[in-house]
């Protein structure tokens, strides 16, 4: 033992040990201060840009305004429009994804037979890989005109469409997270639950959605997150219109179709390229508070 | 006629033979207790009973149980009437995330068997008789989980009681428990066992001398000895059944 330590090579080979290890260290230490710089970066920026606008136009008017005319004469900068839009097209996405998505995680988790359990949970997991253009691309051919001919409507490009389309490329995250809510109760529960002579829908709705209830918020506003910042395929099929919905039969334009159409042709440094970065921070903080009411509730039991 | 009788039962987890050619006969309003070392299969055969096994995938079993004369793997049994009649106790207490109250009352809840009214009166007396009715009177609506271990056993107790099933079985029901605990749990077995035909498994010998009736040691599978406690437990006929309650091995 003690030979080791006196013969000069072994000690160089220490002090390298040593050294490579200092240096990996650093690099990981570095990376995960980099998501964090990046996340602190981006933030500024955005906020240095988009406050830029209420020099020229009052936060009032921007909040409440009913008009989204950016290159008219007089400009006129109303993100309202856009925010219902967006909210319309979320909430119609959530009303059709929860439960299609509960009853999916609850299908691949506790009601398939083990040896297709793995199929099911594939499949769910394709509908993720699919960029989101090639939906929107399908859904435009396919969807819009199905909507149209469904409730004899002038035009297919509505809330309506873009709900549904949203809701499935929001079910991946919510089946996800919901199976494994429901994975993370106690066998113990099943047990007990089937035990007392309960049958597998009692012990399910009675047992397993109340004790795995946060999971399932959680997933549901991670959903949601996810649905609140779809750009491209939203942008083809919602119709585009920056007016105020009044029902899911209406065109819609949401803040992400907007930066994503608008951003080109603004001019740098004029009121519409703030007036879109402005909305970019009320997307930012919309996603934001989305994503930390899900961790509350997914973190509160701990 | 016996309680549960059982005839030439084998049960295989896939390929492994987990109980050999167990015949047994249990009988009504006694407290039969299972010993055996670990893995011998006496949780095994108590889930036969109320057909637990089924959860599990590559169950296989053979031969003849017979409940009050019914064969339990007939056709025409009803899995949710049987695990109603059939009650058991977990080794771990599992009470349900949900307040006391709603604990107690599932079981009536999901057989449809009592009007919300009713309720009430049934849950005080089910937990009056595990003895949780004085203490908890007051605190029906707070969650379940907030009790000690003892008391969300005798809960479990409590539980199956509103459902009014005739056979309790217990899977080592006291061993997440000290030892006051377990006189506690034991003296409501006692209780129990004028109205109730119960089947315990321990590994707790001395448990098994002092509150039951009949025993029955198993060993690998098999069952080696079975029939009453005090002969068991003094003049027992194999040898095996005499090393381990001795304490030679186990």
């Amino acid at each position: 033992m003690l030979r080791i330590f006196k013969t000069r090579e072994t000690i160089t080979k220490i002090q390298q040990r040593q050294i490579s290890e200092f240096i990996i260290e650093k690099l990981i230490f570095l990376s995960g201060l980099a998501s964090v710089l990046f996340v602190i970066l981006i933030f500024v920026f955005l906020l240095k840009e988009g406050v830029s606008l209420f020099k020229t136009v009052s936060l009032k008017d921007f909040l409440i305004g009913k008009f989204w005319y950016p290159i008219s004469d007089p400009p006129r900068f109303g993100v309202l429009p856009l925010l219902m839009g967006s909210l319309w097209v979320t909430l119609g996405a959530v009303l059709i994804a929860v439960p299609l998505g509960l009853g999916c995680a609850i299908f691949i988790g506790q009601i398939v037979p083990r040896s297709l359990r793995d199929y099911f949970k594939a499949g769910v997991e394709l509908l993720a890989a699919i960029p989101s253009v090639v939906l929107g691309f399908v859904g435009l051919v396919t969807l819009v005109p199905l909507v149209r001919h469904l409730f004899h409507l002038r035009s297919g490009l509505t809330v309506l469409s873009g709900s549904l389309m949203l809701a499935f490329m929001a079910m991946p995250t919510i089946v996800s997270i919901i199976e494994d809510a429901f994975n993370a109760v106690p066998k113990s529960y099943r047990e007990g639950s089937f035990a007392l002579g309960a049958t597998q829908w009692q012990t399910i709705y009675r047992v397993l959605i109340p004790a795995a209830a946060p999971g399932i918020l959680a997933g549901v506003m991670l959903g949601m997150g996810r649905v609140i910042g779809e750009t491209m395929a939203v942008m083809m099929i919602t119709g585009n219109a920056a007016i105020l919905p009044k029902s899911f039969f209406d065109p819609a334009r949401t803040m992400t179709a907007t930066i994503a159409a608008e951003m080109g042709e603004a001019v740098r440094g004029s009121s519409h390229y703030f007036a879109l970065f402005a909305i970019g921070i009320v997307l930012f903080l919309i996603t934001f508070l989305v994503n930390l009411v899900a961790d509350f509730v997914l973190h509160r039991k701990k | 006629m016996s309680k549960i009788h059982v005839q030439d039962l084998n049960l295989y987890y896939s390929s492994f033979h987990a109980l050999k050619d167990v015949s047994m006969n249990i009988e009504a309003c006694r407290i039969t207790s299972m010993i055996g070392p670990s893995g011998c299969g006496k949780s095994t055969l108590l889930r036969v009973f109320n057909r637990m096994n089924d959860l599990i995938d590559g169950v296989r079993i053979e031969g003849e149980v017979l409940i009050d004369g019914k064969n339990i793997f007939g056709r025409d049994i009803l899995l949710s009437e049987l695990r109603k009649r059939i009650g058991m106790v977990f080794q771990r207490p599992n009470p349900f995330p949900i307040s006391i109250f709603e604990n107690v009352a599932y079981g009536p809840r999901v057989h449809g068997l009592a009007k919300s009214k009713d309720l009430e009166g049934l849950v005080e007396r089910c937990l009056s008789a595990v003895e949780l009715w004085e203490v908890l009177k007051d605190k029906l609506h707070h969650s379940a989980l907030s009790l000690s271990g003892e008391q969300q056993q005798r809960l479990c107790i409590a539980r199956l009681l509103a459902i009014e099933p005739d056979v309790l079985l217990m899977d080592e029901p006291c061993s997440a428990l000290d030892p006051i605990a377990t006189a506690k749990i034991e003296e409501l077995c006692f209780q129990l066992k004028e109205r109730y035909t119960i089947v315990i498994v321990t590994h707790n010998m001395q448990q098994a001398a002092r509150i039951s009736d009949d025993v029955g040691f198993m060993l690998l599978g098999e069952l080696v000895e079975f029939g009453q406690t005090d002969k068991i437990f003094t003049n027992p006929v194999d040898q095996r059944t005499n090393d381990y309650i001795s304490g030679r091995f186990g």
